[in-house]
């Protein structure tokens, strides 16, 4: 019972983001769509994959730490994601230094 | 939970857990990521070899749809935060509405999906089709990969559907409360006490049969104006667990869009 009063402490914690900081962050991802379907028009080569990707992890990023308030979590959750990220990674990479020699 | 605790009145066993349940739905939804992480490593590994072919099979998919799929998906994550912060604000009726908005918009989604897999089917562009199997083995792959990929995310858009609908009613049914007393926690060795409304007075309004030992529990359920002093982050725990699903969903879409439909 007395953890109910700690919960509510614990969801009161930050101060709620407003409405308009909503809007401008779903404006930029707006904006890096537009980004990127223009970049695909344009001959990168072998970049373009990378260029791709870069925007998508930007894209990825802003509604990681925005939308989903990331940003104003504590220091676990940025360590799940960063722990995440290098799983990812080394799943790839590592494959990557056995495909790219064959 | 209740600010008026008496002696006798606990809350139902389930007491609530607002950064644990955090924590629970962050490791799903990470466990959401490595399961189209595996597929993404295919993808790689497939499109690294036959980049070509990928490329020619990328041009038959319609980037027009793509990106207003992708615009769609991005709107919805607006309403989806939207509709968190109006509770946080104390405002129900614009929390339903953006509820609503969410799941519209996972409902455009997914009829844009179906006009484009409706075309794609009349051409012959279906696993295993023979039409797909006269081409090269990397378009072959390309398709393989693409239908399977953005089906797992369908579904997962549609769960997300049923989901935000089950949060669309328990948001309805906010802020009122109902509290139990059972049998062994308050209402232990109860005998002939009794529970009463009571006016301003005083006076019963209404007084229940004697409570004695074959009462097994008692529920109260409260109905609240929905005023902003009553609405309580803690309470919409599980309608932000559920936003982070949804935004995780379109995090997914975020990486597939240019990886099948912009391959240049």
């Amino acid at each position: 019972m007395s953890n109910d009063a700690g919960n509510e402490h614990e969801a009161q914690a930050h101060e709620p983001m407003g409405y308009g900081t909503y809007f401008l962050t779903w404006f930029s991802l707006l904006c890096l769509t537009a980004i990127t379907v223009t970049a695909a028009g344009m001959h990168f080569g072998g970049m373009s994959v990378v260029v791709a990707l870069v925007i998508a992890a930007i894209k990825a990023s802003i509604v990681l730490f925005l939308f989903m308030h990331l940003k104003y979590e504590d220091a676990m959750f940025h360590r799940m994601l960063l722990i995440m990220i290098l799983a990812l990674t080394i799943f790839i990479g590592l494959t990557f230094t056995d495909v790219l020699f064959r | 939970m209740s600010t008026h605790t008496h002696a006798h009145s606990v809350a139902l066993p389930g007491h609530k857990d607002y950064r644990g349940s955090k924590i629970g739905i962050w490791l799903f939804l990470i466990t959401e990521v490595i399961l189209f992480g595996g597929m993404f490593l295919l993808y790689s590994v497939y499109r690294s070899r036959y980049a070509v072919d990928f490329h020619h099979a990328a041009g038959e998919l319609n980037t027009l749809l793509g990106t207003i799929n992708t615009l769609v998906l991005l709107t919805s994550s607006l309403t989806m935060a939207l509709s968190i912060a109006a509770t946080h604000h104390g405002n129900r009726k614009l929390a339903l509405i953006m509820l609503a908005l969410t799941i519209a918009c996972g409902a455009a989604f997914m009829v844009n999906k179906y006009f484009e897999w409706s075309h794609e089917f009349a051409h012959g562009i279906y696993p295993g089709s023979e039409y797909l199997l006269a081409h090269p083995k990397g378009e072959i792959l390309f398709f393989g990969l693409y239908f399977t990929m953005v089906g797992v995310h369908g579904i997962h858009v549609l769960v997300g559907m049923g989901l935000l609908s089950v949060m669309f009613l328990k948001v309805m049914n906010q802020p009122n409360k109902t509290v139990s007393f059972v049998a062994g926690h308050g209402l232990a060795n109860a005998d002939g006490g009794h529970f009463a409304v009571l006016d301003k007075d005083g006076n019963a309004v209404w007084k229940s049969e004697p409570i004695d030992a074959t009462i097994e529990r008692v529920d109260m359920k409260t109905k609240y104006w929905p005023v902003k002093e009553r609405f309580h982050v803690a309470d919409f725990n599980q309608l932000e667990n559920s936003g982070l699903y949804w935004h995780i969903v379109d995090i997914i879409w975020i990486f597939l869009f240019p990886l099948f439909y912009l391959i240049t």
